[in-house]
């Protein structure tokens, strides 16, 4: 009775949960979706302590009050701008659940054939996944150098030590009985993990993220061959194929393959082939930057990492409110890769209380530019640099940028001249259009948006 | 045991719809979409309940076990709640107060 009781939750769960990722396409739904959600969690939760196997609860109990008191205020407390590195760690919880319980089923029983092939693979997602995704925190968390760190020999290290787990992994699905060599085959996986993401950039971290993402879904699948749990194989193949699709929409938008993201060392800073002449640029203040804006018909804003830094999005909303008020057509321009995860401005944006119908992907919105009075680029960098158009020795040649370069009159917000993360100086401060406004993204449109409020009072 | 097609059929259709509803969702709730699907793959909830539960587990069983639970409990807690919370912000300009 109770099996078939659990089974019909499962079912149920199992459909919950992919009513909840159908939900998400577009906000309006978004939100039902959430519940759908929770309700199939809940479901799948109940049934298996319901199962007759499941007699001893206080130790679930107390794992489950301390991961409710760990996750509320991980959920509540959470700034916005720190979304990527809390999906980084909740990545890594995820990857060490499914990787310890590999460890605890395989000590258990030894299995033998298929189950033990889904085991060893489950516990090497598991744990790389898991070292994987604290490097991943520590990078964004600035806890750890945002820079890749690179040395002479280092794929060679990597793939050999990646190729010693994957051996005595198979040596293990033959001789599942030689437990003292399981130690070393999960530690050479957690290394792999660490030695993985050592060496990519913060900007890579959107990919990164996703690839991430996807392996620790897999690892709950392969969980569920273990199990023999269709409900597992169920949901972790959904999480693996949503984090395998965003991180190919990351690489797209970067037009770089997997390997070159993950054995690249894109990032370091690579002596410029042409020395920097001495250019002249053209820069701004507050004031003349306030009323170039008011004067125009429409703005395109787009929004960078830096503006992610500098918490500047409500500063933004302010001056997107001003402006609006005086008839200028605001929108914004968002890069897929634009931030440290997929999505990540339209997060920050939406904080703001800035209406998602003003925010637009790269495609909709390259054509405007064309005719678009001022284009106001907010600590983005790369995804704007026309290099990537024309420059063929340019690293990010070929990468589709967002078009600033074709509006009537650019302005960059930025702190200083500094090359972006991959050491790649950008010809678009340089153009006759375009104003640098130098300064601290929060602090500059502090200024604008207060030259706007004089102007309004009068 | 034998290779248990079912599963691996089971798995093959997930994937496959996993990748047709995903490709539906807009860019723009990209962030949401990650938290939300990390909080459905922590289902491993599951496994980390049967093993830490059973009748005679060892103690390695129970401690690796408990870990788990709170780990993906953790998970399961805070991504629905995050997503939820990030998903509330997203608005029209009609819908503003």
């Amino acid at each position: 009775m109770t099996t078939n009781v659990v089974q019909v939750a499962y079912i149920i769960a199992a459909a919950l949960f992919i009513l909840a990722l159908k939900w998400m396409s577009a906000p309006t739904t978004a939100r039902r979706g959430v519940i759908a959600g929770e309700i199939g969690m809940l479901l799948a939760v109940v049934g298996t302590v319901l199962r007759h196997e499941v007699v001893s609860y206080h130790w679930i109990v107390v794992g489950f009050l301390i991961g409710t008191i760990a996750g509320i205020p991980l959920a509540y407390l959470m700034p916005m701008t720190a979304v990527p590195q809390r999906t980084a760690i909740s990545h890594a919880f995820g990857a060490l659940a499914a990787a310890l319980i590999g460890t605890a089923e395989y000590y258990k029983s030894t299995p033998h054939g298929f189950t033990m092939v889904a085991l060893v693979i489950e516990i090497l997602l598991g744990f790389l996944t898991f070292t994987g995704s604290l490097m991943a925190f520590g990078k964004l968390q600035e806890i750890l150098p945002g820079r890749p760190l690179v040395y002479k020999f280092q794929n060679v290290v990597n793939l050999s030590i990646f190729s010693a787990a994957v051996l005595l992994g198979v040596y293990l699905i033959f001789h599942p009985e030689q437990t003292q060599i399981f130690p070393t085959f999960a530690g050479l996986a957690l290394l792999f993990g660490v030695l993985l993401i050592i060496p990519i950039g913060g900007a890579d971290m959107p990919t990164v993220i996703a690839l991430l993402n996807s392996y620790a879904g897999l690892s709950a699948s392969f969980m569920g061959f273990a199990l023999n749990n269709y409900l597992l194989v169920i949901a972790g193949a959904l999480d693996g194929s949503s984090g395998f699709i965003l991180s190919v929409v990351m690489c797209r938008a970067m037009n770089r393959s997997f390997t070159n993201v993950l054995f690249g060392g894109f990032g370091q800073v690579q002596v410029k082939a042409h020395e920097l002449q001495q250019r002249t640029v053209r820069s701004a203040t507050p004031e003349e930057a306030a009323s170039i804006l008011e004067a125009a018909r429409q703005v395109i804003v787009v929004p960078g990492y830096g503006m992610a830094v500098a918490h500047a999005q409500h500063k933004l909303r302010e001056l997107f409110d001003l402006l609006t008020k005086r008839g200028v057509d605001v929108k914004f321009a968002i890069h897929p890769v634009a931030g440290r995860m997929p999505g990540h401005m339209n997060v920050l944006l939406a904080e703001a209380d800035i209406p998602y119908d003003k925010l637009f992907e790269m495609d909709e919105i390259n054509s405007e530019f064309a005719h678009t009075d001022v284009a106001l680029v907010i600590g983005a960098n790369d995804v704007t640099n026309p290099a990537a158009r024309t420059d063929r020795s340019s690293p990010i040649y070929g990468m589709p940028i967002l078009d600033v370069d074709k509006a009537r009159t650019v302005m960059v917000i930025k702190r200083s001249l500094s090359p972006g993360f991959a050491g790649i100086d950008n010809p678009l401060y340089y153009m006759e259009k375009t104003l640098m406004l130098f300064g601290d993204a929060k602090a500059f449109l502090t200024d604008i948006v207060k030259e706007l409020a004089v102007g309004a009072r009068i | 045991m034998a290779l248990n097609e079912l599963s691996v059929f089971v798995f093959m259709l997930a994937t496959f719809l996993g990748l047709e509803l995903i490709r539906r969702v807009s860019p723009l709730l990209h962030t949401p979409l990650m938290s939300l699907t990390n909080a459905i793959s922590a289902i491993s909830v599951v496994g980390a309940i049967l093993i830490t539960g059973e009748k005679d587990a060892s103690t390695l069983s129970r401690v690796l076990g408990f870990i788990a639970v709170t780990a993906a409990t953790t998970n399961v807690v805070s991504g629905y709640l995050i997503t939820d919370r990030m998903l509330k912000m997203f608005k029209k300009r009609d819908d503003k107060r």
